[in-house]
């Protein structure tokens, strides 16, 4: 991966970045970027690439072409969508938490982690195991510890999976002041439409390729977002129709005119 | 009297080297284990165990060092194992089932076929913890120092890469390096316990206390530390035992660490459910 200057307000870049698996396009063409305190929402059906976009930004996975670029040591928080913990490994929530703590210093990193977990309301959960709690605080407990990273870029996938309604609208708004306070860009990918437009600055509609993006008012009135979610998808912001560009077959290909 | 005459048994040199050789194993094989179970490797420990019979082979027809060439073809094997896991084109459960027990087979084949050579298989298959020598317990201690310091400096990355590989990659760890030091560490540690408990056991004395320990841990320390306190014990009491009932010392020392698996496992705990 190549670096950006450290001076740009960009922190993260993805360059025309390509991936099949196998026979299949899973990505096309993708281009966009995240600056500092900026919340970008992934959005898109089932299999649509997100998380393999994600995974990609991570470095985690490899493109077929394109590249990504970022700020020099670029510290990322990461949080899954979900993930698997051995029931054989005795793990606290404090000791979990504690082996992400990027502080050395014992007594800075548990000052850090309970005023982390204060912030999420989860300190009750400090003594308990990690693989009896509910779906619901480990998404919590995952958001801490990518907090704990102290990044400047956080990467959600799908944090209010399990969390229910009243917590979610709370998450969001809780991911909207972190980015605001702590000046950290922000790239998640969320199924929560309503929810998630109030608390973004832009959003990309993602079918494999980028159907469109921009800011959510934009993005909810175009025709290729009501394609892929329907009219009443984004409710409480306007919607009208005008002229669809391209439509989508059911694989998420661009059917040419003449299909159509 | 009986106390004298244990003092005496006690005190002589075999039992000191073996009392010596099984306590300082059982110590590194409590946080060794532990991760074996986490990561779910015992199968992987197993074959191991069971290819390292194929380098005593080749150590006795090569007329090498038996310890060295023990320690070289186990940690080949990790690393041929660890290799292959990589680039799955069969399973891993396959894989090792296949390798644990051609290369045993191998292995006494070549030691059969080798007529210059006269090896008791049976100290190699289940130990022979009374016959070692000075030069034995040397290399016993000189593997559990290195294996103690490697995994004192790198447990919390250790601990990171088993509660979870990917988030641990993303903070900055380079899992496959860690992966290959932690199987390195169990190659050796197997090597040197084959002479205690022999090829077929070895892999108990390695998660047989850890599994006991579990149910009475909250944080992945306590299990290791308890998992040492209980290897050692069954160490103890399962020599002590061999003394006295005449039996085999490596599989004593074996059913002494499952009879406190089983009691530790059906006892009612307040902690777990």
């Amino acid at each position: 991966m190549e670096a950006l200057n450290s001076n740009s307000s960009t922190l993260l870049s993805a360059e025309s970045i390509y991936k099949n698996f196998g026979p299949r396009k899973v990505l096309e063409d993708i281009n966009f970027s995240i600056d500092r305190g900026q919340i970008v929402t992934l959005i898109g059906p089932n299999g649509a690439g997100k998380t393999t976009l994600v995974r990609i930004a991570l470095g985690l996975v490899q493109a077929d072409a394109g590249r990504i670029i970022h700020q020099p040591s670029l510290r990322i928080g990461y949080m899954p969508q979900k993930i698997h913990i051995e029931p054989t490994l005795p793990l606290t929530v404090f000791r979990f938490l504690q082996l992400a703590s990027r502080n050395e210093n014992g007594l800075n990193a548990r000052s850090l982690i309970e005023v982390t977990l204060n912030e999420l309301k989860i300190v009750h959960l400090q003594q308990q195991q990690l693989a009896a709690i509910s779906g619901g605080e480990l998404q919590r407990v995952l958001l801490a510890r990518a907090l704990l990273r102290q990044p400047q870029l956080l990467i959600l996938d799908e944090p209010a999976q399990g969390v229910d309604l009243a917590g979610q609208a709370e998450l969001y708004q809780l991911i909207s002041e972190i980015s605001n306070t702590q000046d950290c860009g922000v790239l998640m990918i969320s199924h929560d439409l309503h929810l998630v437009m109030s608390a973004t600055d832009e959003v990309i509609c993602l079918n494999h390729h980028i159907c469109c993006h921009g800011k959510p008012e934009h993005v909810s009135n175009d025709p290729a977002f009501i394609d892929l979610f329907g009219a009443g998808a984004a409710p409480g912001l306007a919607v009208y129709t005008h002229h669809h560009n391209h439509e989508h077959d059911i694989t998420g290909n661009i059917k040419s005119p003449d299909d159509v | 009297m009986m106390f004298e005459s244990f003092i005496q048994i006690v005190t002589t040199d075999f039992v000191l080297y073996a009392l010596a050789a099984g306590i300082s194993l059982a110590l590194v094989a409590g946080p060794l284990g532990s991760f074996i179970i986490w990561r779910r490797m015992s199968y992987f420990g197993d074959t191991l165990a069971h290819s390292a019979l194929l380098g005593i082979a080749i150590g006795l027809i090569t007329d090498s060092n038996p310890q060295l060439s023990i320690i070289i073809s186990c940690l080949i094997f990790a690393a041929i194992l660890t290799l292959l896991d990589r680039n799955p084109s069969v399973s891993t459960d396959t894989l090792l089932g296949i390798l644990a027990h051609s290369t045993l087979a191998i292995g006494i084949v070549v030691l059969a076929l080798a007529e210059s050579v006269r090896v008791n298989l049976e100290a190699y298959l289940f130990g022979a913890l009374l016959t070692i020598s000075s030069v034995d317990l040397f290399w016993v201690l000189a593997v559990v120092l290195f294996v103690a310091g490697v995994l004192f400096v790198f447990w919390n990355e250790l601990l990171s890469i088993t509660v979870n590989a990917e988030l641990a990659e993303i903070d900055g760890a380079n899992v496959q390096r860690l992966n290959l030091i932690l199987v390195l560490l169990i190659a050796l540690t197997i090597a040197v316990s084959m002479k205690i408990v022999g090829v077929l056991l070895i892999t108990s004395l390695l998660i047989i206390p850890p599994a006991a320990a579990r149910r009475l841990s909250t944080t992945p320390e306590q299990m290791a530390i308890k998992a040492s306190g209980i290897g050692v014990g069954s160490i103890v009491i399962g020599l002590g035992s061999a003394f006295y009932l005449d039996v085999p010392v490596g599989p004593a020392i074996v059913v002494v660490a499952t009879i406190v698996f089983l009691v530790l496992h059906f006892y009612p705990s307040p902690h777990t459910s």
